[in-house]
């Protein structure tokens, strides 16, 4: 299986991790990702505010390349607002009639031009849906037993666009969890939001959010993410608020890939886990004890 | 006895065709105050009004109360109240319309968002993809202010000592990456 990836921004700079766990999580199920050459921005959640012409052009600019290299496959796409945006400009061109001319009007100067029609995928609906359960499994080598997981999946891969998963009740990281051996903690908070870009302009308010989302994983060993913005909110704050709350609520935070990556038998330095804010040492034991179990097994 | 009639309308649109609220208030328009959005928002505890509030203005037309709420800053785009509204309204899109016309029209209760997005955009036009520690250094220097930055610290050392950002001061001389590409929107908006 072959998709054209688009990184994005932050797993260029705070997400390196992310990058990484899914490359290799992706080459390990066989794989093959194609980068696009010269991607740009998708205009995050920036460009709204400033532009409406600039937050559709930005997402439509690396559209018509993948169009242009190689058109007919899907886009892999790792982060939520990435997806959501180069989602939202092919609904946008669908509903707003001239708005694909200006846009093209604007990609002229750059000799490119879009017709709409490439589709892109969220990592978590390429995971559930393309390579499923049974796919999964069949590379665990320790499988994460007696490891309790809350799947946390954010807004933007689920909302506005219903594609894969129930926009409220998402459940579609489940089956692979389960695949990995790994127990779900069962909670109500997967679709809830983490404050996203609120945490640099609107701090308690965020912070707010987060603190609801670390005090409904108490029980569990940890979070998995499925988007860099929902990662750093998770991660980054959680002293802070542990502090403000009066309680500890720190928890390991990481990557959806990077678990199947642990679960897959891969090493730290593969999946970057050495770049997460929280990855505690009663998790790091946890895992070290099932791997040697299934060692033993073996 | 002659009865007196009254008639009930539905609101009138604002009154000047020209009026920048217009397109806002076509997107609303249909909204019957039922709070769904309201009750569908993470946010809603920090904001002076509450969105079902914030809609009711926009159909009034009461541009002087709308853009004295900080409401339509905080919304962080989690498409809750889009999902739900029971009218099938954009309503996050309508958040991020409201925020473009408060910046366009200089109506800027608010100054930290507005700069953190240009920093942010600006950052893209210079090197077409963000460079945070590029972007967070902008952010600070538009808001000229000695204490913001500090609160970003503690990040900014974690983030270094992972080897995942290193510090950057912006760039502001010759053409950007993206420059045609912003100069065409521009020109394009300009003509609209």
């Amino acid at each position: 299986m072959k998709y054209v990836y688009y990184p994005g921004c932050s797993l260029e700079g705070t997400a390196l991790e992310y990058d990484a766990s899914t490359r290799a999580v992706m080459q390990r199920l066989g794989v093959e990702l194609v980068d696009i050459e010269d991607w740009t921005c998708c205009g995050a959640s920036a460009a709204e505010p400033v532009s409406y012409l600039l937050s559709m052009a930005l997402p439509a600019r690396n559209l018509a390349k993948v169009q242009s290299d190689q058109d007919g496959m899907d886009v892999l796409v790792p982060c939520s607002a990435c997806y959501l945006n180069l989602r939202k400009v092919e609904d946008h061109i669908r509903k707003e009639e001239g708005l694909l001319e200006q846009i093209n009007e604007v990609l002229s100067v750059e000799g490119l031009s879009y017709k709409g029609g490439v589709r892109s995928r969220h990592l978590l609906d390429v995971l559930a849906t393309d390579m499923g359960p049974g796919k999964i499994r069949e590379q665990v080598k320790q499988p994460l037993s007696g490891v309790r997981v809350a799947p946390y999946y954010g807004c933007q891969a689920l909302r506005p666009y219903r594609v894969f998963d129930d926009p409220e009740e998402p459940r579609s990281m489940e089956p692979i969890l389960r695949a990995l051996g790994a127990e779900i903690h069962p909670w109500s908070m997967g679709a809830r939001c983490c404050g996203a870009g609120l945490m640099t302009t609107k701090k308690d308010a965020s912070l707010d959010a987060v603190a609801s989302l670390l005090s409904a994983a108490r029980g569990a060993d940890c979070i998995v993410t499925v988007c860099p913005m929902c990662q750093m909110n998770l991660e980054a704050y959680q002293k802070k608020i542990s502090r403000r709350e009066g309680e500890d609520l720190s928890i390991s935070i990481l990557y959806l890939p990077q678990l199947m990556g642990i679960a897959f038998g891969m090493g730290d330095a593969e999946l970057k886990v050495d770049m997460n804010f929280v990855f505690k040492p009663e998790l790091r034991a946890k895992l070290a004890s099932t791997a040697s179990r299934s060692t033993r097994a073996a | 006895m002659k009865t007196e009639v009254h008639e009930f309308t539905a609101v009138a649109p604002p009154s000047h065709a020209e009026d920048t609220l217009a397109p806002i208030w076509t997107k609303v328009r249909a909204c019957m105050q039922c709070g769904t959005c309201t009750g569908s928002c993470f946010n809603a505890h920090a904001m002076d009004i509450t969105p079902r509030e914030l809609w009711r203005m926009v159909q009034l037309g009461l541009k002087d109360e709308i853009f004295s709420s900080r409401t339509f800053w905080l919304c962080s785009s989690c498409y809750y109240c889009t999902l739900r509204c029971p009218r099938g309204l954009p309503l996050t899109d309508t958040m991020g319309a409201l925020k473009r016309l408060a910046v366009s029209e200089g109506i800027l209760k608010e100054k930290k968002s507005p700069r953190f997005y240009r920093s942010f955009m600006d950052t893209v036009r210079r090197y077409g993809r963000v460079r945070e520690m590029e972007m967070m250094a902008r952010y600070f220097l538009a808001l000229k202010s000695p204490i913001t930055p500090l609160s970003f610290t503690p990040l900014g050392i974690k983030l270094m000592a992972k080897g995942k950002v290193a510090p950057q001061m912006p760039s502001f001389s010759g053409p950007g990456k993206l420059e045609a590409l912003y100069r065409k929107v521009k020109e394009l908006e300009a003509r609209s």
